[in-house]
């Protein structure tokens, strides 16, 4: 029997939100300091709900690993933030921008959630403005917006190649005034490692002092869990070094389903791999896109030459240039949303057209020279400049592009050593994003009853693939303007609960879970480190449940990573000991988790026999290397239930999709 | 692109057990170091070797590798993230080095960064000086103005930006013999104060998180330019200035 019910409220869509809000049960003001909520994780989900809640009255303990909360890793986005607000006036509306995440999602996302986020993303612009947040503003005064993936408006806020950041270190602002005040007691350095359940409800969680080592309890009416996503499970990705699964998978082992986990999405502006000693990808934002062009050589044995160093991409002539999204899809060009964009790159590089000189020839060019140009002529007729040469056309589109994007060219260069103004950059995709996450409901509440789950961490804006801009946008939305109204529902049967004391049998039990696996991890003795595991993890992830999946390779997929999993618990070495700082350790616990998930994300991509977005069936393809979706057979969210340590045993339960308010169509970018 | 080359380095790592022991520097050697590298992912086959030889690894702060996060520090060949300007240690890369160099690497030194192991020092000063008044009051309810309804000069929110740009890092305390803290909260009191949002507080707030910042044992101030040099994110001195000036007119107000 499937618990899944999703709560989606009667009523049209437009008004769904509205209707809901005026009918939830309230917390009054006087009882909200009886309540004490714990919010794992401080990103902009975390970091916004932290201090919203607080805001309101209640008692918040907020978790994260890092050394403080502004270092969550959403500070690394870059591009931007969507809003409908239409300060264009190109046409844009919440319907559109809903419209537009819905399709770019291959319908796969749940129309409700999606529209309601459509509809509070203007609020997130006015209130970040007002926390102090620097958009880019134009000289008027007036805030300025750039075009993404996907859409044909302009509807990114941004703040230079910071967007992420300066969002970031407005909630983390806010957050920051909320602890001076002492209403949230922030944990920094803090893991949490097990879910507490009290009759049934989430009622605390079980952490680590990642400092003295210490394994801590900690009660609350409800817990948040805003811990972000899963990507890392790859080894290599553009997230940051230690984000991990654990909290959203030691819930699901705890009850709370984990929905389409095979939803991942590869980025297709990374840098590419350097080599076998690489930890980390890194990101080149997708706004560039607005003003590169992507192309690799039209004959094959140019691509050859450039790979063994004997031509400069700069030799290549224009007309032997296959400018192949241009090519292939004329109406969006290089702005085709990601996953057709990286699967195009992939398919080129897989016909040896790949320019990178790395083991695996992967990677294709993002030139800026027909832009420099461009905004060059621009420039000189704006400042009057009769017959400029060539040179100077070249100067001023320069500054321009400095001006725009000036931060990640000096990223760029100084990873590889070369000058994008010159030179094209090098890009190829790599595991950004998971859409995939902790199954919830409208309220955004799991399985669990007081187990909630925001941002990145959970499953239900995106769909099988995400707009740029869109994560953002869903982490603030969740933080500031949905949570705190939905948790306040439940909530409101707590007033007279009393504090949850810590010495109830399940505090001591899920303690002593944690500790048993601390002393098995150092008394282990094994031959391999940790990262050993997950190197051999993300290669069998990222060459079989990657960018192309097939039946046959997510079979092997499945039984290989299954082996690697026991040889990890057979072999595992982690040196040192539980009092102190013990990274390894750390690393430890985050990898056996991405070991059982990664096997899950294996069996969902396996039983999905279809295409869609970031899932990708070469068995479930057109003649033209497109995407074929099933809607008869899969229009739906495939949320799985744990059954124990065989993961092959989790049980599928299926949420349909209903779209009342859209046409399901073909998605085509052409 | 040309060869690949192998690098053999010499190390000198700090180690440190935790804050209430002792510290001493230890000698490494490690080889065929890709030149590709970054600096982290050659501490990484440096500690996978340990690992493998029954040894602890050495306990260093990162997160995003991406220079952004703020959260790698390292004070490499005497300098705060090493020897390259406007980067953070996990943009170094190893073909800033020679092969047969030795390279020297010692945490973060400030009185008021305590050293939790190794080459882990506490930034968690930083978070009290921002709770001070490190932010603007307003609610998180989204009732709040249109966005547009407040105008801000280009020019006011370019320079807002660049302020804003500042990772926490700690570069700036850690390079200053003073180990003052300037930049960094001359950073934020300028990003609010150059707003249209933020100058209502203003003078509240740079009072308050000067105090905050002078009880977490921050030192003084003496203009020696090092935390600019060292900044990896271009934070300019400016800032400092305009703090000063923020903070003067408080004063005279406060009377
Ligand atoms: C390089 C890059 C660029 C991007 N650019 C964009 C962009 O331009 N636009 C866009 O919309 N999106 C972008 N994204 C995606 C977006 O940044 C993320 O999806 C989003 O920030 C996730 O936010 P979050 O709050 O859900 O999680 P996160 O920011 O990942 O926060 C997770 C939090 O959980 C904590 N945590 C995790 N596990 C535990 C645990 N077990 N115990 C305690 N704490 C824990 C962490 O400490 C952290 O505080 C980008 C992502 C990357 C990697
Ligand atoms: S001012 Fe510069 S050096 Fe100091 S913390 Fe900020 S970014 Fe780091
Ligand atoms: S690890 Fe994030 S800035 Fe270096």
């Amino acid at each position: 029997m499937s618990k899944l019910d999703s709560r989606i409220p009667a009523g049209p869509l437009k008004d769904k939100w509205k209707h809901h809000k005026d009918h939830m049960n309230l917390v009054a003001p006087n009882n909200r300091d009886k309540i004490d909520i714990i919010v794992v994780g401080t990103g902009l989900a975390g970091g916004s709900a932290a201090a919203t809640l607080a805001e309101q009255g209640y008692n918040v303990k907020a978790f994260c690993y890092q050394d403080s909360p502004r270092r969550a890793h959403s500070i690394a986005a870059q591009g931007g933030i969507n809003a409908a607000k239409n300060y264009q006036g190109d046409g844009d509306s919440t319907y559109r921008l809903f419209y537009d995440t819905i399709k770019g999602g291959d319908y796969r996302a749940r129309e409700a959630n999606v529209y309601r986020l459509a509809e509070v993303s203007a609020n997130i612009i006015d209130q970040c403005v007002s926390q102090g947040v620097p958009f880019g503003r134009d000289y008027g005064g007036q805030l300025d917006n750039r075009s993404f993936g996907g859409v044909q408006v302009k509807r990114t806020f941004y703040a230079k190649g910071q967007t992420g950041q300066q969002l970031l270190l407005g909630a983390y602002s806010s957050l920051s005034r909320q602890i001076g005040k002492g209403r949230v007691k922030m944990y920094n350095r803090h893991e949490m490692l097990d879910l507490v359940i009290v009759d049934g409800k989430a009622r605390g969680i079980i952490a680590r002092n990642l400092v003295t080592g210490e394994v801590e309890r900690h009660s609350a009416h409800a817990v948040v869990i805003a811990s972000g996503g899963y990507g890392n499970v790859y080894f290599l990705s553009t997230n940051a070094m230690g984000s991990n699964v654990s909290a959203a998978w030691k819930i699901h082992k705890k009850g709370a389903y984990f929905a389409n986990p095979c939803y991942v999405q590869i980025h297709p502006t990374c840098i590419p791999v350097h080599g076998t000693q690489q930890s980390k990808l890194t990101l080149m934002s997708e706004s560039l896109r607005n003003s590169g062009r992507i192309w690799v050589p039209k004959k094959i044995e140019d691509s050859i030459a450039i790979r063994e160093g004997k031509l400069r991409a700069e030799s290549i002539k224009e007309e032997d240039r296959d400018y192949y999204l241009e090519r292939r899809y004329p109406a969006f060009g290089n702005l085709v949303p990601r996953d057709v964009a990286s699967r195009a790159a992939k398919e080129r590089c897989d016909a040896g057209f790949g320019i990178e000189n790395n083991d695996t020839k992967e990677g294709v060019y993002l030139d800026f020279s027909t832009e420099i140009m461009k905004k060059g002529r621009e420039s000189a007729i704006e400042k009057h400049i009769h017959n400029p040469t060539d040179q100077q056309l070249y100067d001023l589109g320069k500054s321009w592009i400095e001006e725009k994007y000036g931060n990640l060219f000096v990223m760029y260069e100084k990873i590889t050593a070369d000058d994008p103004y010159k030179t094209p950059m090098k890009i190829y995709p790599a595991v950004h994003y998971t859409m995939g996450g902790v199954w919830v409901d409208y309220n955004l509440q799991s399985t669990i009853p007081g187990c909630f789950v925001i941002g990145e961490a959970n499953f239900s804006d995106h769909g099988a693939n995400r707009l740029g801009a869109s994560a953002l946008m869903q982490g603030l939305a969740d933080g500031y303007f949905v949570l705190p109204y939905t948790i306040a529902d439940y909530l409101s049967a707590d007033i007279r609960t009393g504090t949850i004391p810590t010495t109830s049998p399940s505090f001591e039990e899920a303690e002593k879970g944690i500790k048993d696996k601390i002393d098995f991890f150092l008394n282990n003795k094994g031959t391999h480190s940790v990262d050993h595991f997950h190197k051999l993890l993300g290669n069998i992830m990222w060459n079989k449940v990657g960018m192309g999946r097939t039946p046959e390779g997510l079979r092997e997929a499945i039984k290989e990573i299954d082996e690697v999993r026991k040889a990890f618990w057979k072999d595992v070495k982690v040196p040192g000991d539980a009092e102190g700082m013990n990274t390894e350790l750390e690393k430890a616990f985050r990898v056996a988790d991405f070991l059982e998930l990664g096997q899950l994300m294996a069996i969902d991509a396996l039983h999905r026999n279809e295409s869609c977005g970031g899932h990708f069936r070469e068995d479930h393809s057109t003649p033209d290397g497109e995407a074929e979706r099933d809607d008869v057979n899969f229009k739906y969210v495939g949320a799985w239930e744990y059954q124990g340590e065989d993961i092959n045993n989790e049980v599928l339960h299926k949420e349909d999709l209903i779209y009342d308010n859209i046409e399901v169509k073909t998605r085509s970018y052409k | 692109m040309s060869a690949k080359k192998g690098l053999h380095l010499t190390l000198k790592i700090w180690r440190q057990k935790n804050n209430k022991s002792k510290g001493q520097f230890e000698t490494y050697k490690i080889s065929d170091v890709s030149t590709d590298s970054s600096f982290l992912e050659m501490l990484d086959i440096l500690n996978e070797n340990l690992i493998n030889e029954g040894k602890e690894p050495i306990a260093f702060d990162h997160d995003c590798r991406e220079g952004i996060c703020g959260m790698c520090s390292l004070y490499i060949n005497g300098r705060a993230h090493g020897p390259d300007t406007g980067i953070t240690t996990c943009q170094l890369h190893m073909r800033m080095f020679k092969d047969g160099e030795t390279i020297v690497i010692e945490p973060w030194r400030s009185a008021a960064f305590p050293v939790i192991k190794d080459l882990m020092v506490d930034r968690s000063a930083f978070d009290r000086v921002m709770a001070a008044g490190g932010f603007i009051s307003v609610n998180t309810s989204g009732n709040t103005l249109d966005a547009n309804a407040i105008p801000v000069p280009k020019e006011d929110a370019d320079k807002a930006m660049d302020a804003a740009a500042c990772i926490g890092c700690g570069a700036c305390v850690a390079t200053c013999k003073n180990g003052s803290a300037m930049l960094f909260v001359g950073a934020k009191v300028s990003q609010f104060a150059l707003l249209p949002q933020g100058r209502i507080e203003a003078k509240r707030r740079v009072l308050n998180m000067v105090q905050a910042m002078d009880e977490e044992g921050f030192g003084n101030c003496s203009n020696t330019g090092a935390c600019e040099v060292e900044c990896p994110k271009g934070i300019s001195l400016e800032n400092i200035a305009r703090m000063n000036r923020e903070y003067m007119s408080a004063l005279v107000d406060k009377g």
